[in-house]
């Protein structure tokens, strides 16, 4: 559905490169996930795939439209929500639908089975004005904007950023109730734990791929074993693992420190070493590394 | 142990609406303080008066020793502060904005050269030194962001959402800075969406609907409602919340 052939992209005269050699492929109906943090390339992808901007080399599709030559055909198919809000605030939520339904000669009627969920949550408000809604709300009313109509595949430039724990839950389980429907959707973001709703992810970093594939395949390919290690005094326990000779990586994962180590089994030696040191209620364990974790130790290879 | 922030019935009022509402709270030196809720609980509206930056309706708070409602002014000078959204200048170099903000913290022109030098050593901006901080990778002008907010050696430092969008190392390196910090006995307040980061912290609290309902080590947290992480505590509360969006 969405094709990238060695995608090149630089700014300012080539000093800033956005994206190097990116190749990627989406296929139909899926929901695929492109995680990195900020400044990694994730918008200027968006904006070359929804023909907003021309890539400096390579070739890009969309339904096997070319996003240079088919530009206007594939505007027509897609629906695209960008990172920054960008309705018209001084309009109010029925004129903001309104006025995108005029502009694809379309009526909210028309949509009303795909956008019908989203839209109850939004009628109360039908007049207040755009700039006046909550952050939530604004979300739901972009991305209403973005299906009204009907798109065959949809952007999604990190919906989430800034969105708390429970708000991001809900959305996800909206983007995956449109995804059952049959609607391919492309979705960015930089929070890692986001990527296990995807069925396949790209992980970028600095305008490369540093892999691509589903969230299992990712963390299976993890190449050393990952032990998941704490005690009474977290914050001494990560000082004394790094200083220890044998440690490969070390760092604090939720309650947890996550470390691999360069002999093969540690734990005996390990428990003995924190114990000498004063260490209380020490347990290690073997752990099944997150895609965090995956990102991590491809940014450092 | 005395507390730095003390914050007893504390309570701010839009007309009828009310933002915050009766919190109360102890925090001691060298704490890691985590302050959760979801958006729209009422955090921001919080952290401005324990920053002496919105005067209290009723309650008070002492913050480094002053109370909020008579000496905000005090409080600012012993204060700290870094949000995502407000950091640093962009179109000044690395060694530029230590200077200035030096200089707006009130240090001396030896001091500020004496703790520019221990700075840039420490983060190991040597070479980076004479760049515009703009042209720095987040992650970094994150950790220079925060080691700037610690300039003047404040009691507290108040960090608002400083994660947001690093890549997932950079995370990692900045909160080995906040152990750091810590540890030489300076008070961290920091909000995060991030609830894994909520296990790093000494204790936390959950606001909802202006209220702090949840406060406690996250062992405690997790023990007294029997679940296995944060996330699932922040879950528990944040949606039983009315104000939210």
């Amino acid at each position: 559905m969405i094709e990238l052939n060695h995608i090149s992209k630089a700014y300012k005269e080539g000093a800033v490169k956005a994206l190097a050699d990116i190749t990627l492929c989406v296929n139909e109906g899926e929901l695929f996930g492109l995680i990195g943090p900020d400044g990694s390339g994730k918008t200027s992808l968006f904006q070359l795939i929804t023909t907003l901007r021309l890539a400096d080399i390579g070739s890009a599709s969309v339904n096997g439209l070319d996003v240079v030559k088919d530009y206007a055909a594939i505007r027509a198919i897609i629906g695209y929500m960008p990172g920054k809000f960008s309705l018209y605030q001084d309009l109010t939520v029925k004129e903001n639908l309104t006025f995108f339904c005029s502009i694809f000669r379309t009526t909210i009627q028309a949509s009303q089975g795909l956008i019908n969920d989203i839209y109850v949550q939004l009628k109360p408000f039908e007049h207040r004005l755009a700039g006046q809604l909550s952050g939530g709300m604004k979300q739901k009313l972009a991305l209403c904007c973005a299906l009204i109509h009907k798109p065959k595949v949809l952007f999604l430039d990190e919906p989430t950023t800034g969105v708390d724990a429970v708000s991001r839950r809900e959305f996800w389980e909206m983007l995956k109730r449109l995804n059952a429907s049959g609607i391919t959707i492309m979705v960015s973001t930089a929070y890692m734990d986001e990527a296990i709703q995807c069925k396949r992810i790209g992980l970028i970093q600095s305008g490369k791929l540093l892999s691509t594939d589903t969230p299992e395949g990712i963390i299976n390919s993890f190449p050393d074993p990952l032990f998941a290690i704490r005690s009474e005094d977290i914050r001494k326990l990560l000082k004394d693992l790094r200083a220890y000779g044998k440690t490969k990586s070390c760092y604090a994962s939720g309650e947890y420190l996550h470390a691999t180590f360069l002999n093969d089994n540690p734990s005996e030696e390990v428990f003995a070493l924190l114990q000498k040191l004063g260490h209380h209620s020490i347990e290690i364990k073997k752990s099944t590394p997150t895609v965090e974790d995956s990102f991590i130790q491809l940014m450092k290879s | 142990m005395n507390a730095v922030i003390k914050a007893d019935r504390l309570t701010k009022q839009f007309g009828d609406f009310v933002a915050v509402d009766h919190i109360s709270f102890e925090i001691n030196p060298g704490e890691i303080f985590g302050f959760l809720g979801a958006n729209g609980a009422g955090k921001t509206t919080a952290m401005r008066m324990l920053c002496g930056l919105s005067r209290p309706s009723s309650g008070r708070a002492e913050v480094a020793g002053f109370d909020a409602a008579r000496y905000p002014e005090e409080i600012k000078k012993h204060i700290g502060y870094m949000s995502q959204r407000f950091s640093l200048y962009g179109d000044l170099t690395v060694a530029e904005n230590i200077r200035f903000f030096g200089g707006v913290y009130g240090l001396g022109r030896r001091q500020i050269k004496e703790k520019s030098n221990e700075l840039i050593a420490r983060l190991q901006l040597q070479k980076e030194a004479g760049q515009l901080v703009r042209s720095l990778p987040l992650g970094w002008k994150q950790r220079l962001a925060f080691s700037i907010a610690i300039l003047h050696d404040p009691k507290i430092v108040f960090l608002d959402e400083p994660t947001g969008g690093v890549d997932p190392l950079s995370r990692k390196q900045f909160w080995d800075l906040i152990y750091e910090t810590a540890d030489k006995g300076i008070t961290i307040f920091v909000t995060t969406h991030y609830l894994d980061e909520a296990e790093y912290c000494d204790r936390l609290s959950i606001m909802v609907d202006g209220r702090i309902d949840v406060l406690g080590s996250p062992g405690e947290l997790k023990a007294k409602f029997k679940v296995e992480t944060m996330e699932d505590v922040f879950y528990l509360f944040a949606r039983r919340a009315k104000n939210t969006e």
